[in-house]
C-alpha cells in the first residue's frame, strides 16, 4: 500500500500469535464513529457454550446493542466468525463465515453464512472474529494485516467505487504487494445498491489463481450489506500469506487427515452420477424442484412450468466453465462455485464490459427466473451479475420482484406508478431496469428495494390495496423475503420457514422430500422432532465455519441402507471427528453431543429475538401464499389434488361446491394445521405455547446468565 | 515425458525400492514415506502389485492453488511452497499415487528421478520416455490468460 494516497485514521499494532486448536482466543473489535480499535479476550465460558461463528457474533452482537437499538444506530454492528473448524483444508466445505447483525428489514438479529477467504484468513491474521461499531463520516476501509500485526482505519478515496466487480480489483491492487501475494488477500464489499435499498448483501472475495482474478461468495440475507454502507465502509480487507494444512493448529491432524481424505475419495467417485456439483453446482435442483411442482413460478403460485428446462442444470453446466477446482475455500472437492466465464453485460453502466459472472446458483435462478417468469439465461445473468456488483440479494430480489410483479398483473399496480416499467411477469428487461433503478436508488425501484413487508404497507396506504390480499401473497415473514421452494404440499416445511429465527430462509430446514415426498414424518410429534433435529443440525455448521453441502449434497453409497438416511450418519460421524480433531475436546462423542451445542446457540438467538420486541409466537406466521392456494386460478389449477385432499383429509366433499367455497374450506384446514404443527414443536423444543424458551430450558442449555433470565421472564 | 515403468511380473517384493525412495525423500528407511508402494499379489496376474505414479496429471487440474504442474521432462511435480495440504489430489488420483504420512503435513508423489530403478536387483523398475499427454485445463487456461494479457 502506497500510504501517503491514504489517510489513515487510526491505527492498532498487535502480536501475531497463533492458533491453537482452532481458537486464537481473541476478537477483533473496531469502532467507527471514534476510530477505535481494541482486542477482546474470548473467554473459556464463549468457547465451551457458543462454539464461534454465529455463536460468537450474536454473543458479541448481544452486548453491543439494547432492545432501543435500530438498525442504523451507530450501536449496531456486524460480526463476522469463521470458527474453530473453519480454516482447515482437509475437509470440504470448511472455510465458511457467518455474519451477524441487526436487519434493516426484520429489525431483528440478523445472521447469513458466505464463502470465501475472509474468515479463516482473519483467524490465522489473528482474530476468531471482527465486530465493526460505529458509523465513520467518510467512507472508510478497515484493514487487517496478518503479516505485519497490524489493524488500520483508512479514509477510502471518493473516486473509489464501491460496486464489488470493480471494488474487489482494486483492493487487491493496493493491498497485494506483489503478484504472489494476491492470494493471501480478501475483501468484504458491497456496492452502490446496497446503500440505495434494505436488501444489501455482502460479496466476500477470494483469489483465482487461474482466472488470476477477484471471485466472490454472497453474506446475502437480511440487509446486512445496507448497514455496511450505512456505517461508510467500502470494504474490509484482510492480508494472511502462508496458509499450510496445520495452520488451524488442530489438536490431532491424523484424524482430520483421515476423514478428509476419505471424503474427497467419497466425492471423486460418486458426484458425477449423484449431483454432479462439481459441473453444475446447485443448479442441478432447478429440474428436480420442477418436477415435484417446488420450482416457484409466478411468486410462488405454481412449482413448475414448461419452460424450465430452459433454466437447468444441463444448460448452466454447458455456460460453466469446466475443469477449474471451484471451491470457495481450500480443498473443497464438491466444488460448486462455478462461473460463467467471457459475459458481456448488455445493460446499465458496465455495458459492453466482459466479465466473469460468479454463479448463478440455484436460488438466484429460481428467484431471478422462474419464479419472476423470466427462463432466458442471459438475463438471469444479467441479474445475477448486477445484483452482486451492486450488493443486493439475489434471492431477496427475486421474490420482491415477483410479488411486485403480481401486483402489477392484479391492477394494484400500473406504469404511472412504476414510472414506466411495465412489469408482467417475464418481463426481463422491466426486472433488469427495476435493479438498476435499486442501484441508483431512484424511481420504482427505491421503493421496491425496500422489501415486501414495507411494499406492502406502502401499497395500502397510497395505492389503496386490500391489505389482506398483500399479506396473503407477499412472500416474507418477519421482515425477510422468502427463499426459493414451494412449500404448499410440505406441512413441515411450512414450519421450516416460519419457525426459522431470522426468517424464512431453508438454511434451518429442508424437509420437503422427507415430508411430502416420502412420508416419512406423518405425525406433528414426527414433524416436530424433524423440526427440533434438523435447525439444531444445520445451526451447528454455522458454530464452526462448515458449509452444509458437504453433508447431503453428495452421500456415502451404502447411506440408503442406514437406519436414518436424512441425516447421512456416516458423515455426521465425520463432523465429531473434525470437531474434537481440531478443539481437542474429548467430551464429545456422538451427534447428538454437536446437537446439544447447536441448542444453546438456537434458544439464545430465540431470546435475542425477544430482546429486540420480537421472537413471540406471532411473529412466527406465515403468508397464506406458501400453505396453500390463494386464488381461484392457482386452485384451479391444481383442482383434483385440493378436492382429494377435503375428501380424504377435511371431511368436506368437495362435489358441487365452487372453488371459492373449497377455497376456504382447505384454506381453514390448512391454517388449523399450522397451528398445531407450531403446538408441537415447541413443546418439543423446550418453549411455552407462546414460542418463549422456559427457564427450564435456558438452564439445561447452561445459558441462563441472568441477562438472558431477565428477558425471558418478561415473556412467562 | 518420462516415467518410471514397472514390469510386475520380475518383481520379488524385496522392499528396496521404498526404502531407497523414503532414504532419498525422507532420509529414512521407511515404507510408509515411500512414493512407490510394492502390495500383495493380485489374485488376477499372480503378480506383486506395484503402486507409483503414471504422469497423468489429473491431480494438477484438482489443486485449488496450482502447486502442482509439470515440469520441463513432463513429470508432474509440487511446488512445497504453494501446498496448503488438502489433499485433493490424494482423494481425486485415478490409480491413488499421492501419498500422505501423519507426520508430514502434504502429500508426496513419485516424481521419476530413478534413484529406484538404479537400486532395484531384478530389473522391474526404469524410466522411461514416453509421448507427451494432452495439456491439463489449468495449462490451457495458463495460456489462455497469458494471450488475454498481452
Amino acid at each position: 500500500m502506497n500510504k501517503q494516497d491514504y489517510k489513515v485514521l487510526a491505527e492498532m499494532d498487535y502480536e501475531l500469535g497463533q492458533v491453537e486448536k482452532g481458537y486464537t482466543n481473541r476478537t477483533l473489535y473496531v469502532n467507527l464513529s471514534n476510530n477505535s480499535i481494541a482486542s477482546k479476550p474470548v473467554t473459556q465460558e464463549m468457547k465451551d457454550i457458543f462454539i464461534g461463528g454465529k455463536g460468537f457474533g450474536l454473543w458479541l452482537l448481544w452486548h453491543g446493542v439494547t432492545p432501543e437499538t435500530k438498525w442504523n444506530d451507530p450501536e449496531n454492528e456486524i460480526v463476522i466468525s469463521s470458527g474453530p473448524v473453519g480454516g482447515i483444508t482437509q475437509y470440504p466445505g470448511s472455510g465458511k463465515s457467518l455474519v451477524v447483525s441487526l436487519s434493516p428489514t426484520t429489525h431483528s438479529v440478523m445472521d447469513s453464512n458466505v464463502g470465501g477467504h475472509f474468515g479463516p484468513l482473519l483467524k490465522f491474521a489473528g482474530w476468531d472474529a471482527i465486530e465493526v461499531q460505529g458509523k465513520a463520516e467518510k467512507d472508510v476501509i478497515v484493514y487487517v494485516d496478518g503479516m505485519k500485526g497490524r489493524v488500520s482505519i483508512i479514509e477510502a478515496s471518493e473516486e473509489l467505487e464501491a460496486n464489488t466487480h470493480i471494488l474487489g480489483k482494486k483492493m487487491l491492487e493496493m493491498f497485494a504487494e506483489s503478484e504472489s501475494e494476491k492470494r493471501g488477500i480478501s475483501s468484504v464489499s458491497a456496492g452502490t445498491g446496497a446503500e440505495h435499498t434494505l436488501i444489501g448483501c455482502l460479496n466476500f472475495s477470494f483469489y483465482d489463481v487461474r482466472r488470476q482474478n477477484v471471485r466472490i461468495k454472497q453474506a446475502g440475507r437480511g440487509g446486512i450489506g445496507t448497514v455496511f454502507r450505512d456505517k461508510k465502509i467500502k470494504a474490509l480487507v484482510v492480508k494472511y500469506l502462508g496458509v499450510k494444512g496445520d495452520s488451524n493448529h488442530p489438536a490431532d491432524r491424523e484424524r482430520i487427515t483421515k476423514v478428509g481424505t476419505k471424503m474427497h475419495k467419497e466425492i471423486h467417485d460418486y458426484d458425477h452420477i449423484q449431483c454432479k456439483m462439481r459441473q453444475g453446482g446447485t443448479t442441478y435442483l432447478v429440474g428436480i424442484m420442477n418436477d415435484y411442482d417446488l420450482l416457484p413460478t409466478h411468486n410462488f403460485k405454481y412449482g413448475l412450468h414448461p419452460e424450465a428446462e430452459k433454466i437447468a442444470g444441463e444448460v448452466w453446466r454447458k455456460r460453466f466453465t469446466q475443469g477449474i477446482p471451484e471451491g470457495c475455500w481450500y480443498g473443497c472437492t464438491l466444488a460448486c462455485s462455478h462461473a460463467v466465464d467471457g459475459y458481456t453485460v448488455r445493460t446499465g453502466p458496465y455495458k459492453g464490459q466482459v466479465v466473469s459472472v460468479d454463479g448463478p446458483e440455484y436460488e438466484t435462478i429460481a428467484g431471478c427466473g422462474s419464479n419472476c417468469g423470466i427462463f432466458d439465461p442471459d438475463a438471469v445473468l444479467e441479474i445475477n451479475f448486477y445484483c452482486d456488483t451492486y450488493g443486493i440479494d439475489t434471492i431477496s430480489f427475486g421474490t420482491l420482484t415477483a410479488f411486485v410483479m403480481e401486483c402489477y398483473e392484479a391492477g394494484i399496480l400500473n406504469k404511472e406508478i412504476t414510472g414506466g416499467l411495465e412489469l408482467n411477469f417475464g418481463n426481463a428487461e422491466a426486472a433488469i431496469e427495476l435493479l438498476h433503478q435499486m442501484g441508483r436508488g431512484e424511481g420504482f425501484g427505491a421503493i421496491a428495494g425496500q422489501g415486501i413487508r414495507r411494499m406492502k404497507q406502502i401499497f395500502a396506504e397510497e395505492y389503496g390495496a386490500d391489505p389482506a390480499f398483500l399479506q396473503d401473497i407477499g412472500m416474507e415473514a418477519k421482515g425477510l423475503e422468502y427463499s426459493e421452494y414451494v412449500s404448499k404440499e410440505s406441512l413441515a416445511q411450512q414450519g421450516g420457514y416460519g419457525l426459522a429465527s431470522k426468517g424464512p430462509q431453508h438454511d434451518e430446514a429442508w424437509l420437503i422430500f422427507m415430508d411430502m415426498v416420502n412420508n416419512q414424518i406423518p405425525t406433528f410429534e414426527d414433524k416436530a422432532e424433524a423440526l427440533h433435529y434438523f435447525p439444531m443440525w444445520r445451526t451447528w455448521f454455522g458454530l464452526n465455519g462448515f458449509c452444509k453441502l458437504p453433508w447431503n449434497d453428495i452421500s456415502p453409497p451404502d447411506n440408503a441402507q442406514t437406519d436414518e438416511p436424512a441425516k447421512v450418519p456416516e458423515h455426521v460421524q465425520n463432523y465429531v471427528e473434525l470437531f474434537v480433531g481440531v478443539t481437542g475436546r474429548e467430551d464429545v462423542k456422538s451427534g447428538e453431543d454437536l446437537i446439544r451445542m447447536s441448542e444453546s446457540v438456537y434458544n439464545f438467538q430465540r431470546v435475542f429475538n425477544l430482546k429486540m420486541g420480537f421472537g413471540t409466537r406471532e411473529h412466527d406466521a406465515i403468508p397464506y401464499r406458501s400453505m396453500g392456494p390463494v386464488t381461484m386460478e392457482e386452485y384451479e389449477s391444481r383442482a383434483e389434488r385440493y378436492d382429494k385432499q377435503l375428501k380424504e383429509l377435511v371431511g368436506f366433499d368437495p362435489e358441487g361446491k365452487t372453488t371459492e367455497e373449497k377455497k376456504a374450506a382447505l384454506r381453514k384446514y390448512r391454517e388449523d394445521q399450522y397451528e398445531k404443527l407450531i403446538d408441537a414443536v415447541y413443546e418439543r423444543r423446550g418453549w411455552t405455547e407462546n414460542g418463549i424458551p422456559t427457564l427450564g430450558t435456558l438452564k439445561r442449555l447452561r445459558i441462563d446468565f441472568p441477562e438472558i433470565v431477565k428477558v425471558v421472564k418478561q415473556h412467562l | 515425458m518420462k516415467i518410471l515403468a514397472v514390469k510386475p511380473e520380475l518383481c520379488t517384493r524385496c522392499g528396496i525400492c521404498e526404502k531407497v525412495c523414503s532414504q532419498t525423500f525422507y532420509k529414512e528407511e521407511n515404507p510408509e514415506k515411500s512414493a512407490i508402494r510394492i502390495g500383495e499379489r493380485s489374485p488376477e496376474t499372480g503378480h506383486y502389485v506395484i503402486t507409483v505414479c503414471g504422469q497423468l496429471g489429473a491431480c494438477i487440474d484438482v489443486c485449488p492453488v496450482k502447486a502442482l504442474s509439470r515440469n520441463k521432462k513432463g513429470v508432474v511435480i509440487r511446488n512445497k511452497k504453494l501446498c496448503v495440504g488438502c489433499y485433493a489430489c490424494v482423494g481425486f488420483c485415478p490409480i491413488l499415487t499421492m501419498f500422505i504420512h501423519s507426520n508430514l503435513t502434504e502429500p508426496f508423489k513419485c516424481v521419476a528421478c530413478g534413484k529406484c530403478a538404479d537400486e532395484c536387483p531384478e530389473g522391474v523398475l526404469s524410466i522411461i520416455e514416453v509421448p507427451d499427454l494432452a495439456l491439463s485445463e489449468t495449462e490451457k487456461w495458463a495460456i489462455k490468460v497469458k494471450e488475454v494479457a498481452a
